[in-house]
């Protein structure tokens, strides 16, 4: 049995690694946000620009698509929005609703 | 350590307190700039801890490059762009030495430090800026060396002395600032440090002049905006001229000569030489492009020329309007820190990565303009592209930009260093 062990968990582990690694990309997608919004959506006490973090995935999509379309006016966010594919704002738009928002 | 350690110690975390971990994956960051201090901090987050983190640096507070310039102007003091890195070690476990690496030995995986003992690695990630190539005007080592002639190109005590400089020109007197040609670090900061520097000039010694001598043929980032603003806002008192590559300096008489232009004298002369990376990129071999700058996996930041050494900043090889900026370099070192958790956790590294980069310049000390732009991993060029219709400049300076650009100065340097 102890010879199966490692077998089994290496089974077990299986699916979660595949969750893992794909949710290391995703996260290190959204750490591109960090630099101007915070590290993983916190952003700096008194900051101008919004933190990201605890923001409804609805709301974000609805921002990025409207600063590529131009509805929302911006300085460097319209123009930063335009790099990114809807499926990348999907995947931020969730990750960002994941973080807690702290007071 | 091996993967398979790696695995071990993963599974044995996985069998519950229990179980006796195998070490942890080991990986060193050489370099506390803007590359590695974020290196540092992500390799800590993106792994949850699983991953022993230590940088090494020389100096205990990192000085900002980008605000540098403000403290030329006289709008801000050197403590305003000085940060400790203690919240990397306090906020993540990283464990800080100050020291400097003298060699690297990638066969063994193995740093020699000045002071301390070796350090063996797993991952070693290398940040090592750039380094004046000094020997590329005649006579300015010498200039160096006296005293007489600053570049300011690192920020510190240097920066401190050129203000000096700056603030003992006479009124009436010139200032003038060389630009080398294009790869140099910040492209568009000799444009800005000329901005600033004339803004203070404008109100301390208004007979001043400001020349900016670029080897370039023109002006290398946000050329129409500094043209603009020299023209209108620094009239009378800015002049550009292009093609300008020094090629000697004298230092008794601060006379910079040039490959084709007229000799210029001047009061202050901010003479920036050639650049090329960081001098342990140089020494460790790991420059192999045209002996200058680091080639790397653009991928991962691997380097080509050695297994499990991974540069990022300033040091490497960039491609296809990738800049050598601080923000450049925190966007590189995230890249960089996922790839080394994906490899060492035996996952595949993201197949396609994406670097951001917004660059903000003061034109004066209230107003401000920006560029931006968003580059992806190209699989099959196995290079980054910039997204087309992605990125661009300010339309005009503003103060809204100006105060964007200190919340941003504020924001990412918090994000180098400190818990969120």
């Amino acid at each position: 049995m102890h010879r199966l062990l490692p077998l089994l968990i290496a089974m077990a582990a299986l699916p979660a690694r595949a969750d893992d690694a794909a949710a290391l990309r995703v996260r290190s997608l959204a750490a591109q946000c960090a630099a101007c919004h915070g590290t993983e959506g916190h952003a700096v006490e008194g900051s101008l620009i919004a933190g990201l973090s605890g923001m409804p995935a609805s709301y974000f999509s609805a921002q990025m698509k409207a600063f590529r379309s131009g509805a929302r006016q911006g300085t460097v966010m319209p123009q930063l929005a335009k790099g990114f594919t809807p499926e990348q704002v999907e995947q931020l738009a969730a990750f960002f609703a994941a973080q807690r928002r702290r007071p | 350590m091996r993967r398979r350690e790696w695995l071990a110690a993963s599974a044995a975390l996985a069998l519950g307190p229990g179980a006796r971990a195998a070490a942890k994956a080991r990986v060193l960051v050489v370099g506390g700039g803007w590359g590695g201090a974020t290196a540092a901090k992500y390799l800590r987050l993106l792994s949850g801890g699983r991953i022993e983190v230590t940088l090494i640096d020389p100096q205990a507070d990192f000085v900002s490059c980008p605000m540098s310039n403000l403290v030329l102007g006289g709008v801000w003091e050197m403590g305003d762009i000085t940060r400790p890195r203690t919240a990397l070690a306090s906020g993540f476990g990283v464990n800080l030495v100050r020291d400097r690496v003298v060699s690297i030995d990638a066969g063994k995986r193995e740093a020699s430090l000045a002071a301390g003992p070796a350090l063996r690695y797993d991952k070693l990630v290398l940040s090592p800026g750039v380094e004046m190539m000094w020997d590329s005007v005649e006579g300015l080592r010498a200039a160096r060396d006296s005293g007489r002639i600053l570049q300011a190109w690192s920020a510190g005590p240097e920066t401190l002395a050129l203000r000096r400089q700056i603030e003992a020109l006479p009124d009436g007197g010139v200032f003038a600032i060389a630009i080398p040609e294009a790869p140099y670090r910040c492209p568009p900061a000799p444009y800005e440090r000329a901005c600033l520097v004339a803004d203070f000039l404008q109100r301390a010694k208004p007979r001043a002049k400001l020349l900016i001598l670029d080897a370039n043929e023109d002006v290398t980032s946000k050329g129409p905006l500094f043209k603009r603003v020299w023209a209108e806002r620094y009239a009378g008192m800015v002049e550009y001229r292009p093609q300008c590559k020094a090629v000697s300096v004298d230092a008794a008489s601060n006379t910079v000569r040039f490959e084709l232009a007229d000799d210029v004298r001047a009061d202050v002369l901010n003479l920036l030489p050639e650049m090329r990376a960081g001098a342990l990129a140089v020494s460790s071999g790991l420059a192999n492009s045209n002996g200058r700058w680091v080639n790397v996996d653009y991928r991962t930041f691997e380097s080509t020329a050695a297994r499990h050494v991974h540069v990022i900043g300033d040091a490497i090889q960039n491609v296809n309007a990738i800049p050598k900026s601080g923000h450049m370099a925190n966007a590189q070192a995230k890249v960089a820190a996922a790839a080394i958790v994906a490899e060492l956790s035996d996952w595949e590294p993201d197949p396609a990565p994406m670097l951001t980069n917004t660059c903000y310049s003061f034109v004066d000390a209230q107003r401000a303009v920006h560029v931006a732009s968003v580059h992806r991993y190209e699989a099959a060029e196995r290079t980054y592209r910039p997204v087309p219709g992605a990125g661009g400049l300010s339309a005009e300076p503003s103060e809204r930009e100006a105060r964007y650009a200190f919340n941003w100065a504020r924001s990412i340097w918090a994000d180098l260093f400190d818990p969120s």
